[in-house]
């Protein structure tokens, strides 16, 4: 089973730059979550603040009821090994082949035979569809693959926690359908808690159990995939819909006025709550062996179809 | 990035906890043998040949100021002790820590640089691995290895030069030039140009290793990283070349 990440009052800025403040939210253990956001509102700083890559200025993050804002060196490398993460441009050390980077973490840290270890790996390899490209250095392939072998290579350690930085950024929209597959197939398969940083609407619409938006530093909203995707906040609506008319602008934010009017030339139309219909969840694999929780959320989507195609007769 | 008044401060604190942490994981396990001798590998590589090379130079200008000097002084018989002794004590250890720093350093500063651009420091972090006992620490002792095998060289190059542009080029008198050698060196002076290169080739690569590590802003801030060790480097090594001489002066009694 995944760990629970608790949140409160997070704030961090660069001197006086503030990035966000009092982000406060609870990632349930073993779920999928989503961070949203438009670019420059530090999603990628908020990820690297919960491995403890950075210090917050206030606030605490509890992961396994330790606070790691407050853990000392040496401490934080041991809470870290419960972390899996994918980096932007999947972060592999130049210097080794794809087999080698995927096999340090395994070398760093256990007592594993070679042997066992090349098990590991090719499995963890296959999972990812990367077999037979162990001898490339991370410079001689593609970024898609850099990046799947990043979230190999974030895996041999069976993380309790994995985190995405933008698993879909400078991909192509099949190869975005596949990783997003992967990645439910995946917390159905190992259980643990998952949170992906991302802007790709269709990914958070389609995969996670729950989604967090920030802008304007702050959490706008965090909660269920329903209640967000059905939500008549105008940030999370445009946002969701990735939409010009709205509070969000070219340059950060926009004056109310503005706001107001294009709202109001947006007309009524879109304005009946709970008009948008509800992106069907992605669901793991036919070969995957489904853990109650995925068993429930199968049946919900099911009933859901159901209705739909009720109200469509 | 704005100026502030602690910034160089903060820098400078932030340089020194570095060269403590160094200090920390070094005795740390298990070490990092294989980084180690890639490391000093790499380093002796990019520096034996341009050392030697500027040696050779730099002991004939040496060896031809204390020709002339000596004759106009009428000591002709002590120029093989003053050109011994200027080589020993003062121009190997700093061709050694410019060597470092210029070809050592940088390399270490922009390889450790791109790595932190391209985030491979934190995915080690995040790993649970500590990159100043994996990466810093085997650079560290692998300068300062090569740091003291190389002023070994410059020391028997720039001697040997010496010797050649004083005697052949100048006339000298071989006999009297070898036998003045030993009239003003001494042995500690050896000691004491390998300890002096021991602790440049040590600044060298932490300088290096730090400002690589704190390097960020893209690829140009990897070549603003690489500036900047350099210049901290050098500036650092004469202000240490300097205290160490004058502690030098005061510890050891002098010849003569």
């Amino acid at each position: 089973m995944g760990v629970e990440i608790c949140v409160e009052g997070l704030t961090k800025s660069f001197g006086h730059q503030v990035i966000w403040q009092d982000v406060s939210l609870t990632l349930p253990a073993g779920e999928v979550s989503v961070m949203l956001g438009p670019s420059g509102t530090g999603k990628s700083v908020f990820l690297k603040t919960l491995v403890g890559l950075l210090k917050p200025d206030r606030g605490s993050v509890r992961i396994a009821g330790r606070d790691i804002t407050k853990l000392r060196e040496h401490e934080l490398y041991e809470v870290r090994k419960l972390f899996g993460v994918l980096f932007q441009d999947g972060a592999l050390f130049g210097s080794m082949n794809l087999y080698d980077n995927i096999a340090f973490p395994l070398r760093e840290h256990t007592r594993k035979s070679e042997s066992e270890i090349r098990r590991i790996v090719l499995e963890k390899m296959d999972m990812v569809g990367l077999l037979g490209s162990e001898p490339k250095l991370p410079g001689e392939i593609s970024g898609g693959m850099r990046k799947r072998a990043g979230l190999a290579r974030a895996l041999v350690l069976d993380p309790e926690i994995i985190l995405f930085d933008e698993p879909d950024s400078g991909l192509d929209p099949v190869r975005v359908a596949y990783l997003n597959q992967l990645i439910v197939d995946l917390n159905a398969q190992i259980d643990a808690t998952f949170l992906i940083v991302t802007h790709d609407i269709a990914s958070a619409r389609q995969v996670p159990d729950n989604i967090g938006l920030l802008f304007r530093r702050e959490l706008v909203m965090f909660g269920p995939r329903e209640e967000l995707l059905t939500s008549d906040e105008p940030v999370v609506r445009q946002f969701l819909n990735g939409r010009m008319q709205g509070p969000i602008g070219m340059a950060e934010e926009k004056d109310a006025a503005q706001v107001e009017q294009e709202l109001a030339e947006l007309g009524g139309a879109t304005k009946t709550p709970g008009s948008q219909a509800l992106t069907p969840r992605l669901l793991p694999g036919p070969g995957i062996l489904r853990p109650p929780r995925w068993d429930a959320i199968a049946e919900r989507e099911a009933e859901l179809r159901r209705r739909k195609a009720v109200a469509d007769l | 990035m704005r100026l502030s008044p602690t910034g160089a401060l903060r820098q400078s604190g932030n340089l020194f906890a570095m060269a403590l942490d160094v200090g920390r994981t070094m005795p740390r396990r298990p070490f990092q043998a294989r980084e180690f001798i890639q490391q000093a590998w790499f380093i002796a590589s990019v520096t034996i040949l341009p050392t030697a090379l500027v040696s050779i130079p730099f002991g004939a200008v040496i060896a031809l100021q204390i020709g002339s000097l000596t004759r106009q002084l009428g000591a002709q018989s002590f120029s093989g002790a003053a050109s011994v002794l200027a080589v020993l004590r003062e121009a190997s250890p700093i061709v050694t820590a410019l060597l470092i720093a210029g070809a050592g350093g940088t390399a270490i500063c922009a390889d450790l640089g791109a790595r932190k651009i391209r985030e491979e420091i934190d995915a080690m972090q995040v790993l649970g691995i500590d990159p100043v006992h994996r990466l810093v620490v085997p650079r560290v002792l692998a300068s300062m290895v090569v740091a003291v095998l190389l002023n070994g060289l410059v020391s028997v190059v720039g001697v040997a030069g010496g010797y050649f542009f004083n005697v052949v080029l100048q006339n000298g008198t071989p006999g009297a030039y070898l036998a003045s050698f030993t009239t003003l060196a001494q042995l500690s002076d050896l000691w004491a140009a390998e300890i002096k290169a021991l602790v440049f080739g040590a600044i060298a690569a932490i300088v290096a290793s730090y400002k690589g590590l704190t390097a960020k802003g893209g690829p140009k801030g990897v070549g603003d990283a690489v500036n900047q060790s350099v210049v901290i480097t050098f500036m650092l090594l004469f202000v240490t070349n300097f205290v160490m001489t004058a502690v030098y002066f005061q510890v050891v009694p002098q010849r003569g």
